[in-house]
């Protein structure tokens, strides 16, 4: 296959299945410059053998599918070629994959839950999550545990099918998770991606979305709450290469603790030939004490002069005195004022989530972080 | 029955004095205009009262019975019975009003209301001050009309009781439906004979929905002429402008 670079944005991503067609990162280029690679416990530079396990236990309605399926079964690397050296890394070294199908037209009944729980050590995976045309379906990633894991995600979403899968990072403190999630779009396809990252010590997600024919529909959400000395980095990527597509992009974090970092890189291509393309991007970042440091780069490139919409918006500030003096005034103290103003940054996100227990089980770790 | 003592109140904004020694007594049952030009001191009054971060005491005290209200933080002194309806309420998004409102009302009142009550109260208050209600599930002042934040500030006067409540400017940019709306909310409010009441204004129109037993002329960040109902009839008539240019 060979090393290939798409040449016609400067964001030249690069794509291969091959590992030694991805130089080892020294952390100069672009793409690695947020990331703290001395971290990533040799994820990147070939040194981190698989030495444990994530165990992957999964959960599914009964209309879909489950498989568990070797390195080379077909319809893995379909939707997704590993576009950096971990991903590369990833691919070269997972021993099974997961295969989620739901058939076509099939509405699952329920979510499909997957928790990927590390055991410790070094692992690598693979999942592909296929719906075939018309078929909907809920997925949840539920990650946590101790682990160094790399892996790739395989979102297939068929002509007019809806896929709405929420990914949980819910690793514990000494986690390191580096990962692709992409998700490819059929025709008048949907596709709501919603990311929770809480945990981990270093963790860094690249959601990024493809549209292999016009009338898709993306909507990627994220909240992040980040800790003293956690590094959290979100990448996203949508590249609107057909006509009539729309992609909503909105992350909010929240950071508190010396050394919390957040990265959120937000890309968007609207290629030549995406006409009518609508496109809006947003990060949004609270910093609640000193010492934490959110770097926040949207990148929007039209190649085209004819959008229905393209916009994007970053803003990283404090909580508002003002906010806070008029909840006070009323008698609300302090602690409690700020509680709700932070509950408040999220609300319209946590909305999103449409499976109550889930949006509960996120709220309650929202106010846990709250109260550390 | 409750007093507000402002004794020589001294406040400068980043260096710059604005009160010049400020003194007035509010007693229960009382209501006291204050009156005076844009620029006099009026607003930083209320906040300064309030607690305001912006606002530097430099000299003087509050007292609500006794207690130094410049002692306690903000929401001390909410708990302790201040009530400042703002002129420019801020929206904060993602908090609704019911939910805001309930936090308020338990934190006042140091125990969480019995819900049924609770939302009896709310409908009630919202009623009489013609809110709809399907405005407490909106986000706190977010889109609100400046009517619409107005009347929200007097429905959380009624509802949390205070024992002196400062108005600021509360009539401004009303029509005057909406004028009498908030006025009555007023009214009801002090209707008790319990409360203080200090309703800080520029101009003398909500003065004929809310009668007061004393008006206070500010100019240049104190005091400068004190008397009846009829001062504001005075004001009315001639304007500020004998008080700027003896102020200037």
């Amino acid at each position: 296959m060979g090393l290939a670079t798409t040449p016609s944005s400067t964001l030249q991503r690069k794509s291969s299945y091959e590992l030694d067609d991805f130089a080892v990162p020294t952390g100069r280029e672009e793409e690695w410059r947020f990331t703290p690679l001395s971290r990533l416990k040799g994820l990147h530079d070939g040194t981190a053998a698989a030495s444990g396990a994530v165990a992957v236990s999964v959960d599914a309605a009964p209309e879909a599918v489950v498989e568990t399926v070797g390195r080379d079964d077909e319809r893995i690397g379909k939707a997704y070629v590993p576009s950096d050296r971990v991903s590369a890394q990833a691919y070269a070294s997972f021993e099974k994959a997961t295969v989620i199908t739901v058939p076509r037209e099939a509405v699952a009944s329920k979510p499909t839950v997957i928790t990927f729980t590390g055991g410790g050590g070094t692992a690598y995976g693979h999942t592909v999550v296929r719906l075939e045309p018309m078929a909907e379906a809920v997925v949840v990633l539920d990650h946590r545990g101790s682990a160094v894991y790399a892996d790739n995600v395989e979102f297939v979403v068929g002509d007019g099918a809806t896929l709405k899968v929420v990914s949980l990072q819910d690793w514990a403190d000494d986690a390191v998770h580096v990962s692709q999630h992409h998700a490819r779009l059929g025709k008048d396809a949907t596709f709501r991606g919603f990311v929770v990252t809480l945990g981990g010590d270093v963790v860094r997600l690249s959601p990024s979305v493809s549209y292999s024919a016009p009338g898709g529909d993306a909507d990627l959400t994220g909240l992040y709450f980040v800790d003293a000395g956690q590094h959290l980095e979100h990448r996203l990527l949508v590249d609107h290469s057909q006509p009539n597509c729309k992609s909503n992009v909105v992350y909010k974090g929240a950071l508190q603790g010396d050394d919390a970092h957040a990265v959120w890189i937000g890309d968007v291509i609207i290629r030549v030939e995406a006409e009518g393309t609508d496109t809006y991007e947003l990060n949004r970042n609270l910093l609640l004490t000193d010492g934490a440091r959110a770097d926040s780069v949207p990148n929007l490139e039209i190649l085209t002069g004819e959008v229905a919409g393209a916009g994007h918006a970053s803003a990283t500030g404090r909580l508002d005195d003002e906010h806070i003096f008029y909840l006070q005034a009323r008698g609300i103290p302090f602690d409690e004022a700020r509680r709700l103003v932070i509950r408040g940054f999220f609300a319209q996100l946590l909305e999103k989530i449409e499976l109550p227990e889930l949006r509960e089980r996120v709220l309650a770790k929202v106010e846990a972080e709250l109260e550390k | 029955m409750s007093t507000l003592e402002i004794r020589d109140l001294q406040v400068a904004v980043e260096d710059k004095q604005i009160l010049r020694g400020v003194n007035l007594t509010v007693k229960a049952g009382e209501t006291h205009a204050i009156m005076g030009p844009n620029g006099s001191g009026k607003s930083t009054l209320a906040y300064a009262i309030a607690g305001h971060p912006k606002y530097t005491v430099t000299g003087g005290q509050v007292l609500l019975d006794g207690v130094d209200l410049l002692e306690l933080s903000v929401d001390e002194r909410a708990r302790a019975g201040l009530f400042l309806a703002m002129q420019y309420p801020v929206e904060v998004p993602g908090v609704s009003v019911s939910n805001f409102l309930r936090s308020a009302v338990t934190s006042v009142r140091g125990e969480a209301p019995k819900l049924r009550e609770f939302a009896k109260d709310l409908k009630a208050g919202m009623d009489a001050l013609s809110i709809d209600a399907a405005f407490a599930q909106r986000n706190l002042n977010e889109g609100f009309s400046g009517g619409e934040k107005k009347r929200h500030e007097i429905l959380q006067l009624e509802l949390l009781k205070p024992k002196i409540a400062v108005l600021d400017e509360t009539d401004s940019g009303l029509d005057v439906d909406a004028l009498r709306v908030v006025s009555e909310g007023i009214n009801r409010f002090r209707s008790s004979g319990e409360t203080g009441v200090l309703l800080i204004t520029h101009y003398t129109r909500i003065l004929r929905y809310v009668k007061p037993d004393f008006v206070h002329v500010f100019a240049a960040g104190r005091v400068v002429e004190e008397g009846g109902p009829e001062l504001a009839d005075k004001l009315e008539a001639e304007g500020y402008e004998a008080y700027t240019k003896a102020s200037a």
